[in-house]
């Protein structure tokens, strides 16, 4: 698998292997989406500048558009901005000049007893799970309804769906350290997943799992994905990004340097194809959680 | 009521994480209140006594022994023309005489005679103006040969009111530095608890929970401190009330003291007293240290 060996060669194979030009750089036509656009992008990002107390440079003049379904992945070196971006989506942080549109709605204006409000529509995962560690499964996904009002009945309803599709209803009782890194994984993406919001961020979901199990996470995501949420995942995971097929979009010292979307886009492919097909010449191998 | 429920849930969960810091702080809040329960009752009877005292503060204007009904009459009149009308009181030398061999009939007897002169007793409206009334009277004095003397009374009665006051002062100082103890006590421990949920609280803002919601488990825990503490102090008291003060109060005129407060409402303003410090040290915690 020297796929892996270096990113710009990979991205170049694959490029040649799916004989698509690259796309241009250009923000609006990178946008060209797996699912029509309805009306406005999810996620648009026009000239964010970021700079951090202190004076870093952490994003330089960004732009780009995200519509309605797209899977976007997010990949540059340490450092480029991946995970900055991200928080500027979830508000932690402010753009130092720039806009940043969710749904159409700027950023900037959402003013900050709002904030816990628009962050019920994005789900957020990450490569260290942030679970909490003296809760069940069933307890860290009722967590995330419990504390933004739902009540006991919705808990009761939703909590025991979102497990099932994730993977985990056998799972529902045990604690964080009784499960796989991939279990655990599971378990934050039902969590951030248990509301069904239109956006799910993940920042290196699969940075701490082997790759059979970052496979499974990733058709997870891509189920997610197909329910119809927009999904941006930022990664080191050069092989994977690859194997996806899906659009790409490089960082480079918080500038944007590439963006380009996959023309083999095998869209209407089940879970269980698209597992197969990330794992490449391993193809033929029993799905990891039985499909949809 | 879901709400409510889970910050109690949550606010003992975190008690017990924290037990010793919890316990430390309550009982805290315990001894404070116990040292209030005690000093409330003594206080108010003590301002009794003082009060009592100070009925006393008066000025005693003494005629010459050969004063006549005419003199009297005259004084009288001056006497009425004071700032701020005092209360005027008569005593002839008969009823002076008669009063004070009452008192020690065997002494008067011997004296035969009655040397006692006719007196006026003036008594200030406010105990605080004896000063100046006394100089009005002197100043009469002056143009008044009839007048033998004005003397007050205020030494015997000032030791009472400065003992009070010492006990009053002593006190206050005590109540206010255990007070603060507890605030502080209580305030260490919600900063304990912020730290022992500090991953609670990052879930919490993840998903999109509201600042109060964040909050309130805090606040919570401190009230329940605060509750427990001063129900501790209530039923040490009660206890105290029922096995040592109800059988003494009989013979001893300053615990069966008319103005102490009822204990009922004792009770009340200690449970109130104890919710509320403990409630301003969560407060007092949750402003410095938890950032949201
Ligand atoms: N709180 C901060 N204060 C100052 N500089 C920061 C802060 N957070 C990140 N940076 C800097 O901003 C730049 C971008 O960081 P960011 O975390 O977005 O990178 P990244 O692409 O996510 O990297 P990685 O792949 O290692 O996660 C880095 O150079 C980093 O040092
Ligand atoms: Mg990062």
């Amino acid at each position: 698998m020297d796929e892996r060996a270096s990113k710009a060669r990979g991205l170049n194979r694959l490029r040649r292997a799916e004989h698509v030009d690259a796309a241009p750089a250009d923000a609006e036509k990178a946008a060209a989406a797996p699912r029509p656009p309805a009306g406005q992008p999810v996620v648009e990002f026009r000239g964010v500048h970021l700079a951090y107390e202190g004076g870093h440079v952490a994003l330089d003049g960004a732009t780009f558009a995200v519509e309605r379904g797209e899977f976007v992945f997010l990949v540059g070196q340490t450092g480029s901005g991946k995970s900055t971006l991200m928080r500027l989506l979830t508000k932690e942080l402010e753009a130092t000049a720039g806009t940043v549109r969710v749904a159409g709605r700027d950023l900037a204006v959402i003013d900050h007893k709002k904030v816990p409000f628009y962050r019920r529509n994005i789900g957020v995962v990450f490569q260290d799970f942030k679970l909490l560690p003296n809760r069940t499964v069933y307890d860290n996904v009722a967590y995330a309804l419990m504390v933004t009002g739902h009540s006991r009945k919705e808990i009761r309803r939703r909590v025991p769906d979102i497990l099932r599709l994730t993977g985990l209803a056998t799972k529902l009782h045990a604690y964080p350290d009784q499960l796989s890194g991939g279990e655990q994984q599971r378990v934050s993406i039902a969590r951030a997943f248990v509301n069904h919001p239109p956006l799910l961020l993940a920042d290196e979901p699969t940075g701490n799992l082997d790759p059979e199990t970052s496979i499974g996470i990733m058709q997870l995501l891509y189920r997610i994905n197909r329910t119809g949420s927009t999904v941006l995942v930022a990664t080191h995971d050069h092989a994977m990004v690859d194997r996806m097929r899906r659009r790409v979009i490089e960082l480079e010292k918080g500038r944007i340097i590439r963006d380009e979307a996959t023309g083999l886009y095998a869209r209407d492919e089940n879970t269980r194809e698209f597992a197969a097909r990330l794992r490449g010449d391993l193809s033929g191998r029993p799905d990891l959680d039985g499909g949809e | 009521m879901d709400s409510v429920n889970f910050f109690l849930r949550e606010a003992l969960r975190t008690l017990r994480r924290n037990a010793m810091p919890s316990f430390a702080a309550m009982v805290a809040v315990m001894v404070t209140m116990l040292v209030l329960g005690v000093f409330i009752p003594i206080v108010q009877a003590a301002n009794g006594a003082a009060n009592s005292v100070r009925g006393r503060v008066l000025v005693d204007v003494y005629m010459t022994t050969g004063a006549t009904t005419t003199d009297v009459q005259r004084v009288r009149m001056k006497l009425d023309g004071l700032a701020d009308s005092p209360k005027i009181q008569f005593v002839s030398k008969d009823a002076a005489f008669k009063q004070e061999s009452k008192r020690d009939p065997e002494a008067y007897a011997l004296l035969g005679a009655n040397p006692l002169p006719d007196t006026f007793r003036v008594t200030p409206k406010n105990a605080d103006d004896l000063n100046s009334l006394k100089a009005q009277l002197l100043k009469i004095k002056g143009t008044e040969p009839a007048m033998e003397s004005v003397r007050d009374r205020r030494d015997d009665t000032t030791k009472i009111l400065q003992a009070t006051k010492f006990v009053k002062i002593t006190v206050g100082v005590l109540a206010a530095l255990l007070i603060a103890a507890s605030i502080m006590l209580v305030a260490n421990t919600i900063r304990l608890s912020l730290f022992s949920r500090r991953r609670e609280v990052e879930v919490m803002k993840l998903v999109g929970a509201t600042d109060p919601f964040i909050r309130w488990p805090f606040v919570f825990e401190g009230l329940i401190v605060g509750t427990v503490g001063a129900l501790g102090a209530v039923m040490v008291l009660g206890l105290a009330k029922v096995a040592i003060l109800d059988p003494l109060a009989s013979d001893f005129a300053l615990i069966a003291a008319p103005q102490t407060l009822a204990f009922p409402l004792l009770v009340l303003i200690l449970l109130s007293a104890g919710a509320g410090l403990s409630a301003l040290g969560s407060v007092v915690s949750l402003r410095r240290y938890l950032r949201i």
